[in-house]
Formats: structure tokens, sequence, C-alpha cells
């Protein structure tokens, strides 16, 4: 992405473009990753309500992958996680490991 | 037909903010400030204005309310003194950096501590960097021509920057003095209809204020930022010609009195540059070449100008009703750079007067255009800043 020269800015720094968060890709903030594990998912998308970014991907109205693009690894999912017969269905693991 | 009036300098601002009828008010009271936003509330009561007066809980949250009506698109003004302009602080440069024409009379009082409630500069002079234009004002009535014609130039297009207007504490706002009101239909035509710049209530083009700038933009946003300050010396003058076309009363950048022809001479700001010019007149009479220069525009500082205006002088004081302490008074500083670039620099001296609202007396002009005089003939600076006015 090229920079902008002063010259070239909004007036006060208003962002005139709505919806423009989905360029900012915040991934690379990340230590820990969340791991999802179908097999414990009971499908009731607590994860996809409490991201607070856009890293939960529903495809037909069911959880899909990650896309870790969006995801900075608060944990919040896997903290709310309510998994299947006590296995979570969302783990964190250190990235690098 | 102007109307004359004999008013106080708050009554003759409030007078002022009834005829540019603001959207939104957003005020918390404060000596001597508070029997201005008292009047106002009253036109607001009384049905005499549009305006939605909020009533906040601090000066901080009255800048913040300001900022979110202006981002929303609205004409707002409020108005200050002294610690309510302090709390103000962290608000006034997100107002300034948002580029939201707000405009503000501060009616000057000293800061605490010890706690005072009279007039000297602190205040203002604190807020100088913080990136609002900035208007003097000598009495009522230019505070009231200053306060209209600060809604046509913080809210001009190339512009669209806050406005302080600084009168006096006490000394302007609760004196009562002539003045000439100028028709309701006149301002309401010299200010214009509110022209909006990416109002947030505009729904249908969704938009973000107030983003996180890292260091990858944030340096470019203050170049941006200084590039419309050098337009503001222009549009200050264009929009002083157009007032004066409706009121035959004359603005620049600053006022210059028998300064021409003149070896030495005061630089002072507001009030006190009444009483220095019966003292120049006296000077004058005594066949002493004295003038003077008050600054009116302050921030943007129009340096070049003021170089110009003074460099043909032997000897100047500069007057400051704000102390910085540990280095020379504000306008000594914007003064001193001004004339670096002079090939020949007039001699120089800073004096601090009247702090916390001190009396300044004709016998104070008097000493320090003595001062000049001798230092003219001697070319000996006794002290380069010394305060005046004070027991020993």
């Amino acid at each position: 992405m090229k920079l902008k020269g002063w010259k070239e800015l909004t007036p006060g720094a208003v962002i005139l473009e709505a919806g423009n968060a989905a360029e900012f890709k915040t991934g690379s903030w990340r230590a820990f990753k969340p791991i999802w594990i179908e097999e414990n998912c009971i499908q009731c998308l607590f994860c996809w309500l409490y991201c607070p970014d856009m890293a939960i991907k529903v495809k037909d109205g069911k959880r899909a992958e990650y896309d870790y693009d969006y995801c900075k690894g608060c944990g919040i999912c896997a903290m709310e996680c309510p998994g299947k017969k006590g296995q979570k269905a969302i783990v964190m693991v250190e990235e690098g490991r | 037909m102007a109307r004359i009036v004999a008013v106080t300098g708050n009554e003759a601002v409030a007078e002022a903010l009834r005829q540019t009828n603001p959207d939104v008010c957003a005020a918390y009271p404060i000596t001597p400030a508070t029997d201005l936003m008292q009047r106002f509330a009253s036109f607001v009561a009384n049905g005499q204005v549009d305006t939605e007066l909020i009533l906040v809980e601090s000066e901080h949250s009255a800048m913040s309310a300001c900022i979110g009506a202006a981002a929303g698109g609205g004409r707002v003004a409020t108005a200050t003194s002294s610690q309510g302009l302090a709390l103000m602080w962290e608000m006034l440069y997100i107002a300034a950096g948002t580029r939201l024409p707000i405009i503000m009379p501060v009616v000057n009082r000293s800061l605490s501590a010890p706690l005072n409630i009279h007039g000297d500069h602190s205040d203002a002079m604190g807020a100088r960097d913080s990136g609002w234009i900035q208007l003097w004002s000598e009495n009522g009535q230019e505070a009231y021509d200053n306060t209209i014609q600060a809604f046509k130039i913080g809210e001009h297009m190339d512009i669209r920057l806050p406005v302080m207007v600084c009168l006096d504490g006490f000394i302007i706002s609760h004196s009562i003095e002539r003045a000439e009101y100028l028709e309701d239909s006149e301002v309401k035509n010299f200010v214009g209809e509110y022209k909006t710049l990416n109002p947030l209530l505009d729904i249908d083009n969704p938009k973000s204020f107030g983003p996180l700038i890292l260091p990858d933009l944030f340096h470019e946003y203050k170049r941006a930022q200084h590039e419309v300050t050098t337009k503001v010396k222009d549009v200050v003058l264009d929009i002083a010609k157009e007032f004066e076309k409706i009121s035959g009363r004359k603005y620049g950048l600053f006022e210059t009195y028998r300064l021409e022809d003149a070896e030495i001479a005061l630089v002072i700001l507001n009030s006190a540059a009444g009483t220095s010019k019966d003292v120049v007149d006296e000077f004058r009479d005594r066949g002493i070449k004295v003038g003077l220069l008050k600054p009116r525009l302050f921030r943007p500082f129009p340096y070049e100008e003021v170089a110009d205006a003074l460099k043909h002088l032997k000897a100047i004081c500069v007057m400051d009703r704000a102390d910085s302490s540990g280095g020379y008074g504000p306008v000594f500083l914007e003064v001193s750079s001004a004339l670096y670039h002079v090939k020949k620099r007039p001699r120089m001296i800073n004096k601090i007067y009247g702090l916390g609202g001190r009396d300044y007396l004709p016998q104070h002009a008097e000493q320090v255009l003595e001062e000049l005089v001798e230092i003219t003939k001697t070319d000996n600076v006794r002290i380069i800043k010394e305060y005046i006015g004070v027991r020993e």
C-alpha cells in the first residue's frame, strides 16, 4: 500500500470510506492462536457472536474455519466456547510452537 | 442602521452570539465568562435564537459536546475563562486537529495558584499551541466585531479551524462602554448560512471521526494542518474588508498607532493598549517619537508583517500580561522571533505587567517609555525581562 503525502489527506483525519476496517489486518499481532476442533463443536456460534473482529467465518449458518488475518489471538472465543461434554471446541496454542 | 448602546464586554459578545445564532452551544459557568453565557442562555430561554443549549458538568464536557456537535455538522459556540479553558486543554487540540470551526470567546483571567479571578492573559497564552486561531480585542466593541468575524474566519472552507476571541476579564467583560451593534439582518447576511464539511449526521455517507493515526501518517497530518494556518492571514484580511463595508470599522492583523515615523514603541495586547495610546499621545506632545503596535491575530502569528511594521524602530518594549515562568513573556518571544531576521534590529525589552488583574496605569507606560528613550541614547539595555508595577 502506497502511503499518502500530506496534500492527499482529508481535513481532520476524517475517514470517508465506510467499512474500511477490512483493509487493516490485525493477525500479525497474535501471540496465541485459536484452534477449532470441529468434533467438539455444537454450532452454538457463541464464538462468532463474541469475536471483536471478523475472524470467525460462518458458512450456510454453520461455523467455518478461522480467518487468521483478523485474529489478534485475544482468546475470547476459546473462553466463551461451551464445547461438548467438557471438551472445548476452541483451544489456544502459542504461536511458533 | 447601527444601534448605539452602552454595554459591558460580556453583553456585547452575548449579542454577537445571538445575532450569529449558533445551532449548538455547550457551556459551563466560570468567572468572568459566566455572565456572558448567562445572557446568552436568556436569549435561548426567550426563543430569540434557535440554539440547542447543552448544560454540562465541566468545561472538558463542554468542549467535548461542542466537538461532537461540530462534527455532526452544526454551527457551534461556547465561552470560557481561566481554569475552564485549562480544563478543556486536551479537547482544544482535538477540536483543532479535527478541523472543527468552534467559536469561543475567552474572557481572559489568570490561572491558579494562588487563586485569583481577575484579568490576565495566562489562560489563552497557555493554549496558543493548540491549533486554534486567536483574535485579541481591546474593548467590548472589538470583542463584538471579532466574534462576528470569527464565525466567518473559522467556517471559511479553506480554513475550518476553531477560533478564540480574547477579551480582558472584568476590565472589559464587566465595564460598560459605548458600542455600536449591527442590525440582525446585516450580521445574518455577513456570516451566511452554515456550510458543512463531511458532517457526521449525513447518514447516507457514513464516515469516522477521530481515528488512531500512527507514526506512518501523523507527521503528514500536522504538516497539512500547518498549511491551513498559512492561509489564515489572507482570509482574516479579506473578511475584515467585508466587515468594514457593513460596519465602517477597520481591522487588520494588528493595529498600529502613530507607529510609522516612531523611533520607540510599545507592543501590547488588549485593554492595556487603550491606556498606552493616551501615554503615547502625551509623549508625542513632548516631541518624542513614540508609537504602538497592538496584535490582533496572535495565532497564527503574522511574523513578516509585524517585522515590517517594527523594523525601523530604535527600541521596543514588548509588554506581557502573562508570564512564562523561567522564560520570556509569550508576546516578547514572538516579536523577537519576528525581528531576528531583520538586518538592523531594534533593541528590545520585555516587561511583565498586570498579572492577576493588577491595574495597568499610565505611569507604568510612562516609566517604560522613559526607559526606551534612555536605551536610544545609551544603546545600553539594563535588563531584558522585568516585572513592572510590583512592590519590592
